[in-house]
């Protein structure tokens, strides 16, 4: 284990632990921005260059801005005293046993023998060149996916006639 | 470098709080968020995944990740609108007190 990791790794897990736990929505949305940033180096530290910076791109750029606004348009009406979560106790040990079950699976498991391959050979030119070859029909799909949610996004989100006069 | 499971370890923890709290918060958008850190916690596996497989060079777990980026995207832009029409209905974004269809 590399120093870089344990500390892009601790970084991503404890703005998480913070992004979930803390009481003020908009420091929520900061931790997540952070571990969204910690994500982003660790992709690069697996050589997947164009994923981590369409990481950065994307969440740290648009989904966070996104979240921030909502947090800001919905706030107002929350009672300031009211307890943040349900119950510690009602989601807590579920999550608690999926991660033993999980860290037992991948301990017990033989992939940690598995060593990684050279670096492959992989730029910005070859991926567009898959996505255009043979992964052209998701591609389209997924283009046409954003544009029905882009369209659903702001008809849902638009005011009711009703509201607007 | 890093052995696989380093990863596969983060991804998991990662999972499990983004499972905590979309299980434990009261206010919609924390559970969307949740949501969000449960995608990303599989976006991790994949990448790993791919540079620890045997041949790299075919791109598929980098095809995946980026395929799951995009549609994560839409989905917050959809369930973070329907948050603020709920929220305009409602008057609260608190998932316990939106029970209209409570049988």
């Amino acid at each position: 284990m590399t120093l870089s990791f344990a500390i892009l790794a601790g970084l991503t897990v404890g703005s998480a632990v913070a992004a979930m736990s803390l009481r003020n929505l908009v420091h929520c949305a900061l931790g997540l921005v952070l571990t969204f940033a910690g994500l982003a180096g660790l992709y690069l530290q697996l050589n997947a260059e164009f994923v981590g910076f369409t990481q950065i791109l994307v969440y740290v750029g648009a989904v966070a801005i996104l979240i921030v606004f909502a947090i800001l348009l919905t706030r107002g009406t929350e009672p300031a005293n009211e307890p943040a979560a349900v119950s510690p106790w009602a989601g807590l040990p579920v999550a608690v046993l999926a991660f033993l079950a999980m860290a037992a699976a991948v301990l017990a498991s033989p992939v940690d023998k598995r060593l990684a391959a050279p670096v492959p050979e992989v730029s910005v030119k070859t991926l567009g060149q898959k996505l255009m070859t043979d992964y052209v029909l998701p591609l389209e799909v997924l283009a046409l996916l954003l544009t029905a949610a882009m369209l659903g996004a702001v008809i849902i989100a638009m005011k009711d006639k009703e509201d607007l006069q | 470098m890093t052995p696989l499971s380093g990863y596969l370890l983060v991804s998991a923890l990662l999972f499990c709080i983004g499972l905590a709290g979309a299980l434990t918060r009261r206010n919609a958008i924390m559970v969307l968020i949740g949501i969000e850190l449960m995608l990303n916690a599989a976006n991790l596996n994949f990448i790993a995944f791919w540079r620890f497989s045997e041949h790299p060079e075919t791109q598929t777990g980098l095809m995946f990740a980026l395929f799951s980026i995009a549609i994560a995207a839409a989905e917050a832009a959809v369930g973070l609108a329907l948050i603020i029409t709920i929220y305009r209905h409602f008057r609260t974004a608190n998932v316990d007190k939106v029970e209209a269809m409570k049988g």
